[in-house]
């Protein structure tokens, strides 16, 4: 049960994106369709969870006073490793995302949940944060994109619902993902409490 | 297990084997994938120089040259060949103006001077805006089945494609006598709407391709006029 509640916190009661507001750099960048949130949101998850379990393991060994430094090399590590094989293999998928994914290293969801759960919990426990922090987080960049999409271009995760030239084209720009990031928020945020 | 103290020693050590460790394992990574990240570079490359120039049947690839072009770069030029006889060039080109990064593209010339089409292959735009350039260039059907295919969307509500409009297309067009410029600049072809910037980056990508096939063309000719006149030298 303790462990179920670690899983499902990231889905809602501690939602990196509308609860935390951590990471907005990516959430703001990418969502700009519900394919692009899902493939950064998954990206993230990946790095999340395997930063979370080097972490936990070395956590003993790691002076306090250089954890920071230490954990950032970890953490680029994985995210270069994910860049490089991201291009090898889903080469679509890596053109869309294109410079957000060296940017996952200064995603600060990824360094706060190393730094605040993995560094002091044990391994188990981190791989199931890191999944629900990370899914948690792909699950909000996946409605963002979508509403962006929708209202922006018509479609949703590329399937045509009605006439690009009658989408807003400012949701396709930054200041729409500010728009619909503020109303989610406030809508999430209403229904979280009641 | 308590934590180790920060000693000086200790966190040098630390810090050491954790980068090291990170350094092998991201060289050992980089060993697994630059063979498929290459192979996929080299196959977006066939598709593209075959989406720009007519049908042929030699190896491009390994026909393929380096031409100096202005300011410092070298494009590379792959000829198209049917029977032995020139189909088109595909010329890969590079603009260092682009939003963020540069833009790589390939554009095909046919014999005639008229470009053929082109495929954008490297780019870093704004996700929704610079990266229409994909399909903005093109005429309005392609533009339109590449960008969204929502052809019944479009019949049901009567309208028609935003990208259909204007003169935004340079396949077809001969650049002797069309301005490869933004109307913002006093040119022939409008930019990408909000994107001026990587249209601007885009046509001076393609501006430097046609200067580096006319000077292609330019030794090309010379070199046949000059194996001409040593044969009718050797007649003579």
């Amino acid at each position: 049960m303790n462990q179920w509640k670690n899983f499902t916190k990231g889905f809602f009661k501690d939602n990196p994106v509308f609860v935390m507001l951590l990471g907005m750099c990516p959430t703001l960048g990418v969502t700009s369709s519900a394919v692009n949130g899902l493939g950064m949101g998954l990206a993230t998850t990946f790095v999340l969870v395997m930063s979370n379990i080097v972490v936990a393991l070395v956590k003993d060994f790691i002076p306090d006073k250089v954890r920071i430094p230490a954990f950032i090399v970890i953490i680029a590590s994985f995210v270069t490793i994910v860049e490089m094989v991201m291009q090898a293999y889903i080469p679509a998928l890596f053109e869309a995302l294109g410079l957000f994914i060296p940017l996952i290293v200064v995603n600060c969801l990824v360094l706060g949940r190393a730094e605040a759960f993995a560094s002091k919990n044990a391994v188990g426990s981190s791989i199931i944060d890191g999944l629900g922090m990370g899914l948690g987080f792909s699950m909000a960049l996946t409605m963002l994109g979508a509403i962006r999409e929708l209202l922006g271009s018509g479609k949703i995760f590329g399937f045509s619902l009605f006439a690009e030239s009658y989408g807003m084209l400012i949701f396709v720009l930054a200041p729409g993902a500010f728009i619909a990031l503020g109303y989610l928020t406030a809508f999430i945020n209403k229904v979280r409490k009641t | 297990m308590g934590k180790k103290a920060s000693t000086l020693p200790n966190m040098a050590i630390t810090l050491v084997i954790i980068t090291m460790i990170a350094g092998g394992s991201l060289g050992y990574i980089y060993k697994l994938t630059s063979g498929p990240i290459a192979v996929a570079k080299e196959q977006k490359q066939q598709e593209a120089i075959r989406l720009v120039v007519p049908e042929f049947d030699n190896n491009p690839a390994q026909e393929m040259y380096k031409i100096a072009a202005d300011g410092g770069d070298s494009l590379n030029v792959f000829p198209a060949k049917k029977d032995g006889i020139n189909v088109g060039v595909a010329i890969e080109s590079v603009s260092h103006k682009g939003f963020s990064g540069d833009v790589k593209i390939m554009v095909g010339i046919l014999p005639d001077g008229t470009i053929s089409n082109y495929a954008v292959l490297e780019h870093k735009e704004t996700p929704g805006l610079g990266t229409k350039m994909v399909t903005w260039f093109k005429p309005s059907d392609d533009a339109e089945a590449g960008a969204s295919g929502n052809a019944f969307a479009n019949w049901l509500f009567g309208i028609k494609s935003d990208s259909g409009g204007g003169n935004t297309s340079i396949v077809g067009v001969d650049p002797t006598e069309t301005n490869l410029t933004v109307s913002k600049d006093g040119g022939d072809i409008d930019a990408i709407t909000a994107a001026t910037i990587s249209s601007r980056a885009f046509l001076d990508a393609v501006q430097k391709a046609w200067a580096t096939y006319n000077k292609n063309a330019d030794a090309y000719s010379s070199a046949t006029t000059k194996s001409n006149d040593a044969q009718e030298g050797g007649a003579q």
